[in-house]
């Protein structure tokens, strides 16, 4: 069985660090970045088996808008969008709803606070074939 | 125009009318409210009770308050406001002008004092001068207003700027202690070397603090001095060398030898270290900072140049604010409390100074400092 790889991004260098950690703690391949950018980059040349990605970086709206890049370029490859906006505005987005979801193209966003160990429970659900 | 509600109580008929037509066609020229001109919304009282009636269920400004009334008095009235903190400026009027009702009046909160009989200006006047000092109060208020909100959203972007270095050193604890950050040693390296970056991060926010209230809240004892500028500047250029060094960078300054200013050593040390130590920060490798300081008249100017990363006009206009980082690719890893440039702004009001910025992109920013000597005369 290949490693799975999974791409993370987020501006926070300490939170990128820590899930990259424990990811391969939990025997995937990690590619971590710090920006849009350096993710727009990566997918240009690499498929990833998923994506968690934050959604404000330098930009606003940057988790959305790679998550709809990836989506393109690969219909198939889970996306996991990380939000902090939920505790700091109030706003809420999910991605329960067909509604939500024509516009957001992650396949599921939960909170900036989420545990490890549900993280890892959402992986498992989105990558089915991991222990084949 | 803004008007203010005035209620005018009073058992003669004849004086109620009279008064309210005064007051109805009353302007007065106020510079400070919306369109410069204050009116009067005119109502009437016949006694104390329907006085304390309406003072309860509509809102005034003013009362123009008969002193001898049948039923309740007029001083009897004043009691009553001051006990249900009703908030109204009281004018006393009375035909038995004496200094004992004055002092009695005043000491039970009304305002001013309007003897009986008086003419239509008179009346305005007393109504000019109460109405200049509601504003004068309510301007008071608005900007106190203004400074607890302020004071208020700098606690809790600073309850946030301090919380995060936590919650990252609370995180990286929980991975060594649950055995979840994998085997490998590296990690393990990692994990203490970014908690002692977020604890130096911290450090530095908490004494940036503690010298931006100091300043603030003029605790701090100024100890003036006629001060060696340029000594301060060798001292601070010489702190700065270490880092420098490490990164190929070359400070040099250019400045006679005996520059003087009336001032605290401390202040200046600190307005020195922070412009020297953000041009090392922000500057790239093998870069330069030019120190340059000239004496101009009164004042004391005093120009940082680096090559460093510089800002775009977007992000200089940002620059001054509280807790403020510029966030881009080429700073993120650039620690810094977001307070650097706060301190040197207040600082350098502190000397009828003034901060400016130049800077360009990719190439670098000059920060020009210019402090007035107050005592110039002797120096």
């Amino acid at each position: 069985m290949s490693k799975k790889t999974i791409v993370i991004a987020d501006d926070d260098i300490d939170l990128l660090e820590q899930l990259r950690m424990q990811l391969e703690a939990k025997n995937f391949e990690v590619e971590a970045f710090e920006s849009q950018t350096e993710v727009e980059q990566y997918i240009e040349e690499h498929e990833p088996d998923l994506a968690i990605l934050d959604l404000m970086m330098e930009n606003q709206d940057s988790g959305f808008v790679l998550s709809y890049k990836i989506k393109k370029l690969y219909p198939h490859v889970p996306v996991i969008l990380i939000t902090g906006v939920t505790s700091e505005t109030g706003i809420k987005f999910d991605a329960a709803t067909d509604e939500m979801r024509s516009w957001i193209k992650a396949d599921i966003m939960l909170d900036k606070d989420i545990r490890f160990e549900q993280l890892e429970k959402e992986i498992n659900r989105l990558l089915p074939d991991r222990y084949e | 125009m803004e008007n203010l509600n005035v209620l005018i109580v009073d058992d003669e008929l004849g004086m109620r009318k009279g008064a309210m037509k005064v007051l109805r066609k009353f302007t007065i020229q106020a510079p400070d409210v919306d369109h410069g001109q204050i009116g009067f919304n005119v109502v009437e009282a016949a006694d104390g009770n329907e006085a304390m009636e309406k003072l309860q269920n509509e809102p005034f400004d003013l009362v123009l308050l008969d002193y001898k009334m049948p039923g309740l008095s007029g001083l009897e009235v004043l009691g009553k406001i001051l006990q249900n903190n009703i908030d109204v400026l009281t004018v006393m009027v009375t035909a038995y002008a004496s200094i004992e009702v004055a002092v009695s009046a005043t000491k039970n909160g009304a305002f001013d004092f309007l003897a009986k009989p008086f003419s239509p200006d008179e009346l305005k006047s007393v109504v000019k001068k109460a109405a200049r000092s509601l504003i004068a109060q309510r301007q008071a208020k608005k900007l106190a207003d203004e400074k607890r909100k302020v004071r208020f959203q700098f606690i809790s972007v600073l309850a946030h700027e301090l919380k995060a270095p936590l919650a990252a050193i609370e995180s990286y604890l929980q991975l060594m202690q649950r055995h979840t950050a994998g085997d490998a040693i590296e990690n393990y390296d990692k994990i203490v070397d970014r908690s002692l970056v977020r604890v130096t991060g911290m450090r530095k926010l908490i004494f940036d603090l503690l010298d931006l209230t100091r300043i603030e809240s003029g605790e701090k004892k100024r100890n003036m001095a006629l001060v060696n500028v340029t000594e301060v500047a060798r001292q601070s250029v010489e702190t700065m060398q270490v880092n420098a060094r490490e990164r190929g960078i070359t400070i040099e300054l250019h400045a006679a030898d005996n520059i003087q200013l009336h001032g605290d050593s401390s202040e200046l040390e600190i307005i020195f270290n922070n412009l020297i130590s953000n041009a090392v920060k922000y500057n790239k490798d093998d870069g330069r900072v030019d120190v340059s300081i000239r004496k101009e008249d009164n004042q004391v100017a005093v120009k940082v140049t680096d090559t460093g990363i510089g800002m775009t006009q977007e992000e200089q206009s940002r620059l001054f604010g509280e807790f403020v980082r510029i966030k881009n690719e080429q700073t993120r890893n650039i620690l810094g409390s977001g307070l650097g440039l706060s301190i040197l702004k207040r600082l350098s009001a502190l000397y009828n100074g003034t901060v400016d910025v130049q800077s360009e992109k990719n190439v670098g920013s000059t920060f020009i400092i210019k402090l007035t000597d107050k005592n110039d005369n002797h120096s």
